[in-house]
Parts: structure tokens; sequence; C-alpha cells
């Protein structure tokens, strides 16, 4: 018999619906799972076990009453540490923020507890989202489920690892440049990064503002659309929250890619540096496409090698403006200092990170007087550029594909003394970002070394549905187990 | 010829001053969120995440102040941009939430408009180079420890001093987020008393538009001057300070006044003016330098992510233009050509915000320019005194109405009108309700004066023998017992005539 812990949200609402299996059972098996694992892993920040299964508790009692209960009643599921929530540290990965208790809930948070998921725990990140391996922590590295010796990618590092690691089935993730994106493809599991707009950004704590976008994440195309749908949605909070709700995502889902047009993006197919088992399980899965009667042809996104240098501009820009309020004064850590100026700079000198401060010196120096038309400016026209692109090739294509990442997993330490190598992981993922057009992961097969593999699904603004039907046809066709094997897997070292 | 050498010869210098006006708007609720806008609340209580700059919190714009910035640039008939931005002008100081204010900056609501202002010397026009919107900062109080052996008797409560020499600061942020209005003027302002005007007109429409209060002495209306030199006849601007902190019409004059003093002293010396801000004390009378300013500050401005371009509906700006209210320059010219008052009465009355009310007063039957000088004198004065909008006062257009009439049919005189107007104020009721509780009618009957007037004929025979005499200024001290002696009630002019006829007609 399958573990609860294996299976899919979607299997745990039919088992709690059949009442073959309570809320607090669910729960219970989930918690005791972290607490049996996640020392290898340290996927989770804080574990919220007592509130998760009072929260529990309540959902069955309403079920036993036949009061009404969300869409996502009973399924644990895991915050990235970068989504405020009500009462309960929220650190963002950082020292600056190590005992900061938000006095409100993020919107999104708002919304899951109300579709009664139970929040389990927040998951480790890079500090402030700004990393692509998770060793940014302010507190330590998570390892991935698949190579205890390896990243599990990042900034949502601890929301993959537990998800892939059985601790829940769902998890929130946010993506700037890849963030959501790039751990999936690391660890095996369907990540999305929604149209920006659809997720309302109040309560997620700011890394780019014009970029951030909080997705879901899980095992299944099915749950993540499911978590999509529970989370998205107009916010009155959120200025740049889109009117329009996003379309139906589930009543789609299964409707096949015949007659689909997939566009491959030459440029990124194409890159040196591409790892060969990367390029040969998304070959293989572009091929498979077309097997399924999807119409693939090869398309260009000319300016798309600029993303990477546009958007070192524009997040850092946002980033040194969003970060200045953490200065000691009303919240979080505070260093002693002689002046009110000297305990704000010391605060910021303990309490932020290497790469968190090298991102607000570009940030600065690229907004300041006399640069910003070069660097700012400049980077705002790439981006125009880049959305033109992305036009473009939707005038052929329904959706366009591409590797999630040029290489799979890799080693703890091996890249953090290289900013520009790390960067450069994000090279496929930042151009959707930049548009501000939805674009997901999912699990193609292993490379040689038996690391997940994660193809890029790219549609335009709003199409979320066309690109998650081609991701469940493309899923079902494949059949990838997500469950972390292989000798160094947590599911080896654990047993 | 080198500038210098052009200043040094110059005898004769023009002063050209810009002014940079924050209007705080009456909103219910702050700039970019719900809190309350809610003056005297203890510190920090006006607030909420959003306000506080909360990690993950975001702004959203208040209509009511697009709305309010809107009217004032209609009112100064400046253009109103179909898509303006809000960008963030990027500091660091304890009392501003996010270290940076969310403020519009090269895409204002409006642009390009002017005031016309009355002189002395005729009128003026001051262009308008933009209103802009923008979100105010907490309150700091940076203060010495009288613990701390600097001397301070502690019975004098909080030493406050600069942020760098404090042994702490406290932050109230309850200001934090409330919507202000920027207004720039043109540089074409040229003395203290087209300042004065300026300000005191621009004023004048913010209250007839309603959005402020605008008091200048509790910081809802804030004004800053630039200033600056340049020999008659030159064209280039010279080096300019800006001048802070004057809170009254009064003391922007005396400021300016001072600094244009001193930039002659300096240029007629031959040395230089420091760009710099200076701070106007109004105690000593001078500006003193607060910071100077050696390069532009680098506010690292951008667009602010959060929001989304201002874009009124052309057709809701159509609205608001229509619904405009009379403004100032209109109803003075008004009150000058259909009620007849003088220049100098129609100023007063719309100045203090009186016109409605003079206008409801003619209307139920008071002669236009007596009622005119009731608002302008008395109940202007007893607002001042009590540090409240003239406008505020408990005086209906009835109670106004009813006073003159009770001076016309000379029931009161000036100086018992005045008594009841007193009255009135206080909420003692209207004023014929007033004068009778109070016993303040004039006593126009001849029988009762004539009685008071033997009587002090008989107590002062020397003074009743003087006017016999033919000394007839003797007379004054005789009217001045019979009012006494009737509290200041007796009909003056009836007393005169009755004094006279006793004292001067033949002895019979
Ligand atoms: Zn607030």
């Amino acid at each position: 018999m399958t573990p609860l812990t294996r299976h899919s949200a979607m299997g745990l609402r039919q088992l709690l619906e059949r009442r073959e299996v309570s809320a607090v059972e669910v729960v219970q098996a989930h918690l005791d799972h972290i607490a049996a694992s996640d020392g290898h892993l340290s996927a989770f920040l804080r574990v919220t076990g007592e509130q998760a299964l009072a929260h529990a508790a309540d959902v069955d009692r309403r079920i036993t009453a036949g009061e009404p209960t969300g869409t996502l009643a009973g399924v644990p599921l895991a915050l990235k540490d970068v989504l405020a929530t009500r009462g309960i540290e929220t650190t963002c990965g950082s020292k600056i923020l190590e005992s900061y208790r938000p006095p409100y809930d993020a919107t999104v948070v708002r919304r899951l507890r109300e579709a009664d998921a139970i929040v389990v725990g927040k998951t480790n990140m890079d500090e402030f989202a700004m990393g692509s391996s998770c060793e940014n922590s302010a507190f330590f590295p998570t390892r991935n489920p698949w190579d205890l010796e390896r990243v599990p990618g990042g900034s949502s590092g601890g929301s993959v690892a537990a998800v892939a690691a059985g601790h829940v089935p769902l998890a929130i993730g946010t993506d700037t440049g890849g963030s959501i994106r790039q751990p999936a493809a690391f660890t095996g599991l369907v990540g999305v990064k929604p149209t920006y707009g659809t997720v309302s950004r109040y309560g997620l704590i700011a890394f780019a503002s014009s970029l951030d976008q909080a997705g879901p994440i899980a095992r299944t195309v099915t749950d993540a659309a499911w978590l999509l749908e529970a989370m998205s949605g107009h916010d009155p909070l959120d200025s740049t929250s889109i009117p329009e709700a996003l379309p139906g995502l589930r009543g789609t889902l299964e409707a096949g890619v015949d007659g689909l047009r997939v566009g491959v993006v030459r440029e990124f197919l194409g890159t040196d540096g591409l790892q060969a088992g990367v390029k040969a399980r998304v070959t293989e899965a572009i091929d498979r496409l077309a097997e399924l009667g999807a119409d693939v042809v090869e398309v260009s996104l000319p300016h798309a090698v600029y993303g990477v240098s546009a958007y070192y501009l524009i997040a850092p820009s946002e980033c040194s403006s969003n970060l200045s309020r953490y200065d000691g004064v009303r919240y979080g850590l505070r260093c002693d200092g002689s002046t009110a100026e000297a305990m704000m700079a010391a605060t910021r000198e303990a309490g932020f990170g290497a790469e968190v401060k090298r991102r607000i010196m570009i940030g600065t120096y690229a907004l300041s007087a006399g640069y910003y038309d070069a660097y700012y400016a400049q980077a705002q026209r790439v981006r125009t550029l880049i959305l033109r692109d992305f036009a473009a090739a939707h005038e052929r294509c329904d959706v366009l594909v591409s590797p999630t990442a040029p290489t799979t997993a890799f080693r703890l330490g091996d890249k953090v003394s290289d900013p520009l190598a790390m960067y450069l992981n994000d090279v496929f993922t930042i151009p959707s970002s930049l548009a501000g057009s939805p674009a997901m992961s999912l699990p193609v097969g292993l490379d040689d070394d038996g690391l997940p593999v994660g193809l890029q699904i790219m549609a335009p603004v709003l199409c979320e549905p066309v690109m998650l039907r081609v991701a469940r046809a493309l899923e079902s066709d494949l059949g990838f187990d997500p469950a972390p094997r292989g000798p160094n897997s947590l599911t080896e070292v654990a047993a | 010829m080198s500038t210098t050498t052009a200043l040094e010869q110059a005898t004769r210098f023009e002063a050209v001053i810009g002014l940079e006006i924050h209007v705080q708007l009456a909103t219910r609720t702050k700039m970019f969120c719900s809190c309350a806008i809610d003056f005297g609340g203890e510190p920090n209580t006006r607030t909420c995440p959003v306000c506080l700059g909360q990690p993950g919190t975001l702004p959203v714009v208040n209509r009511r102040a697009v709305e309010y910035a809107i009217r004032l640039g209609l009112a100064l008939g400046c253009q109103i941009a179909p898509s303006s931005q809000f960008h963030r002008k990027n500091y660091f100081y304890p009392d501003m939430p996010k270290n940076y204010q969310i403020s519009q900056y090269d895409v204002p609501i409006c642009l390009g408009g002017e005031l016309t202002v009355a002189t002395d010397a005729g009128e003026r026009r001051v262009g308008i180079t933009r209103v802009h919107m923008e979100e105010d900062t907490g309150k700091s109080l940076h203060v010495l420890d009288t613990t701390s052996g600097v001397g301070v008797d502690p019975a004098e409560g909080l030493r406050v001093t600069r942020i760098s020499d404090a042994d702490y600061s406290l932050v109230d942020y309850n200001r934090a987020g409330i919507p202000l209005l920027e207004v720039v003027s043109e540089p074409d302002i040229r003395t203290a008393t087209e300042a004065q005007a300026y300000l005191t007109e621009l004023r004048a429409i913010v209250l007839a538009l309603g959005i402020s209060d605008a008091k200048l002495e509790e910081g809802s209306m804030r004004c800053d001057a630039n200033v600056s030199l340049r020999p008659v006849g030159h064209t280039v601007f010279g080096t300019r300070a800006e001048v802070k902190n004057m809170n009254s019409v009064r003391s922007l004059g005396r400021a300016i006044t001072y600094e244009i003093a001193r930039q002659t002293d300096l240029l007629t010396r031959g040395e230089p003016v420091v760009q710099e801000t200076r701070h106007w004390n109004e105690a000593t009378g001078t500006t003193s330098t607060l910071r100077v300013k050696e390069t532009t500050e680098d506010y690292r401005y951008f667009p602010d992510p959060d929001l989304v371009p201002v874009q009124p509906d052309p057709a809701w700006v159509d609205e608001l233009r229509a619904s405009l209210p009379q403004l100032p320059a209109a109803r003075r010219a008004r009150l000058v050509e259909s009620l007849g008052l003088s220049g100098q009465q129609a100023a007063g009355v719309v100045g203090a915000g009186l016109a409605p009310l003079l206008d409801e007063a003619v209307a139920a039957g008071a002669p236009a320019a007596e009622a005119a000088n009731w608002l302008t004198n008395e109940v202007t004065a007893w607002a001042n005194e009590r540090g409240v909008e003239p406008a505020a006062a408990p005086l209906t257009a009835s109670h106004l109405a009813e006073l003159t009439a009770l001076v016309a049919d000379q029931t009161l005189s000036k100086k018992l009108a005045r008594q009841v107007l007193d009255r009135v104020l206080a909420g003692e009721g209207p004023p014929r309700e007033v004068a009778a509780a109070r016993g303040l009618a004039q006593i126009s009957d001849t029988g009762e004066l004539e009685r008071a007037v033997d009587a002090a004929i008989a107590a002062d025979p020397a003074a009743a023998q003087r006017v016999r005499d033919g000394n007839r200024k003797a007379v004054g001290a005789l009217v001045g017992a019979v009012m006494k002696a009737t509290k200041g009630q007796a009909n003056p002019a009836l007393v005169n005539e009755l004094l006279t006829g006793r004292l001067t007609a033949p002895d019979g």
C-alpha cells in the first residue's frame, strides 16, 4: 500500500472524501515523515505542527458535521519563508528578519487557509530569494532528496526538497528569474510560474517587485493546476494584480496536444554549456510531443540572450530599494550604534549576507544619477525587445519549449564562489520572467547520473490552460516517477 | 566681461523667488493604505502594516487624493496628465518606514498652470510648474538623554537635538503616508510681498476647494522658498538658497526680506552665495545654514514597480472641472460688483472663507458693507484669538442680519452691538435674545434719559456751569457720566441732545 506521504494532493482528497482517512491522520503522517527525515535535508526552517493538527482537527469536525470545507481541505502544504504568516516567524532566509513575526497573513496564505490546505511549515530559501542553489540561506543549506551531496536549486530550494521528499504533496514557491522552475527541474517536480499579476503579491516579501510571482510546486501537473486555482485571483491590495481571473485550469487538462503548435526555442537548445543529458531528455520529450500530435516547429527569441544582463540590472535595482526598509528601526535585527545612522549601518552590515549585499550595491549603482539611462533604462528597453520576441514567436506557436536549466543539480559548494556561473543557471527561465508570461518546468526523465531533467514550457500571458494541458499530456505519456531514488538519495540514506 | 565683474559692478539686485508649497490633503484615509487620518492620536496608533512598511505590504493609491490633485490642478489652470506615474525617492531616515518616499517625479499629475495675485504694484501672474502627489513621512524626535550627564533639567522634559547628537530618537508614524500635494511655482516672484500674496491666494484656493485645512501654523500647509539674487536687467539666475520653516504668511515675508538682505550684503561685498538649505528662526528673525548641498542629492528615483500609472478617465476630469466651486478671485470680483464691497472688504471676506455666510446674510436682509465689516473685524478677530477658522464661528446668517437690523433701528449702538456679538459667538443665542437677556438694549426712552441727565447735572454743577458759559467741550464729561450711570446703554446722540437742550435753554 502507498504510504500517505507518497499520495498526490488529489489522491489524498479522494481518501478524505471517502472518509478512509482523517485530515489529522494525513497531517500526522506527514509531520512524522518530516521529523524522521528532514534532518538529512534541512528543507524546513520551522514546522508548525501544533497549528497544523488543530486546523486538521477542525477540518475533520466539519467533514463529520457535514459543514462546508475548502477545495484543498486536509491537504498538507509548505510555504516558502518569503510569505508573511501572521504570528509565525517569517525570515526570508535572512538574519535580518530572524525573529520577525508579521502582524498579517499574505493574501496567498489567506486564500490557502480558506481553501483549508493545512500549513505544516515554512521552507528554507536563498536569502531574500537571491540565489539558485539554496546555499545563500543565512541559516543552513538545503539538500537535494535525489542526491544529498547536491543542491535542490533555488531560491525555492526548501519547498522543492519538501515536496520531492514526500514531506508535503504541495508547496508554494516564488519565482523572480526562475526560482520555482529551476529547483523543480532539479528535483523532478512540476513547478509553475504563473502570469505576472494572477497571484497576489500582497505579503510576498519583495525581492524584485516587477518580477516576483508566487506559484505552485507539486509532484503532478493536476495537483499544480489545482493549487494554482486556489491561490490565484484578483486582490485589491495589490495594484499590479490583474482584474481578470485566470481561466479554469482543470477542465482542459486532459485535452491532449493534437493540433497544438509547439515552438522549440533555437537559441536555448543550441546553448554552449548545455549538459548532454539535459539536451537528450529534452529532445526526446519534444519528439514525444510530435508523436502525440503536436505541430513542432523551431522558433527564435533573438534578444533572449540579453535577458540575463537585463535581469541582473532590473532585479538588483528594485531590490536595492525594496530592502532599504531593513534598518533595525521598526522590526527584525537591530545592532547597536552610537547614532541612528550608525545603528542602521551596523544592522545592515550584520544582517545581510554577501549575495544580498552584492545585489544591493549593483542596484544602487545602476539607479544612480548619471548611470540610470545606461543601466536601468537600457535594461527596461531590452525587456521590451524580449516581450516583442515572445509576441512574434507566439503568433506561430501556442507554447514554446526549452530546457528549464542548462544543467541538472550541481554539487553543494560547486558554484558558491562563482556568482556569474550561478547567474547563468537562470538563462532559460529569465526571459519569461521579464515578459511577465507564464512558464513551468515538467520532469522529463533522468540524466546519466540519475538526476532529474526539466522541460520548460512557456505560454502567452493568461494562457496557463494550454501550458498545463501540454504538460499533462507529456506527463501522462512519459510516466515519470517523482520518487527520489539512487545510491545517495534520501530514500536510500534514510532507509 | 565675466559674471563676477558684472556682480561687482552692479549696485542694484533683484530677487528671483520660487515657492514650493506642500498641502496636506484632508482625505479620510492615507495615500496608500486605509488608515484613518485622525490627528491627535497617541503616537503610532494611526498605523497599519502598509504605512509602517512591514515586509511584503503594498501601496494602493487613494482615489480621493487623486481627485483632490486634479481639482487643484484644474483650479490653477494646469494640464491634467492623461497618464502620470509614482516614483520612489530613495534615502535613509528613521521616520521613513520604507526608507523611500513614494512621490511623483518626472511625470506629475498636473503640469503648467498659473496664479494671478494682487499686490500693491498691481496684478502679477505667477507660473505654476507642476502639482504632484506624494506621501508624508513620520515625525522624529531626537532626544538628549537627561540622565546622561549633559546637565539638562529633567523638569524641562525631553531635550530635542539633531539626529547625529541624539542619545536616542523617537518616531511617530501617525503622519506617515498622509497624502500631500506639492505645488511648485516658476521663479516668477520678485518681492516678499508678492510671495506673501501668492501663498495667501493659493491657500484661499485650497480652502475654497475644500481639499485641505491648510493651516500653516500646524503644518498642514508648508512653504519653502528658493531665493536668489541677480543684477537688475540680467536674465541668468544667481546661486539660490532654499529657506524652510516659515509657518505663517508673515514669517514667509520676514524670511524672504531677511534672505534678500543677507544675499545683497554678500554680493555687495563680493562674496559668493552658497547653495544650501537654510532654516528660518522665527525668534531671532534670521536664517541659518541647515545643510550645504555640495552636490545634488542622489535620490535614485525610479518608477515604483508596486504601482501602475495613474490614468484618470477624461469624463471624470470633465466632471471635476464642471463641479469646481467659484474660486477666490471670482468670488472677490462678484462681491465688489454685485454687493458693492470695497476691494479690501471683498479680500477680507473671501480670505476668511466667509463669502457664503455673507451671501446668506445679505439674502436675509443685512446691508452688505456693514455685514462685511462685522465679519472681517469682529468675527475674524474672534477666530484668530481661538486659532480656529472664521467660518467655524457659531454665527448664522440670520444672526448677522438681526444684528445689523438692531443697529439700524438704534436698539443697539455699535459698541453695544459688539458686546452682543461677543455673547452670540459665545453661544448664548440670537442677538435679540442676547440683548434682552443681558439688558444690553440701548436706552432711547426720553423720560428715563431726562432723569439721568438731571442727575448728572446735579452731581457736577461745575461742569454744567462751564457748558452754560459756552464751553461746548465740557458737555463730554456730563455725557460720560450719563453713559456710566446707564451702563453704556444710553443712546449717546440723544443724551447729547438732551444735555445741550437743558444747559443752553434760558432758565425758566
Ligand atoms: Zn496605514
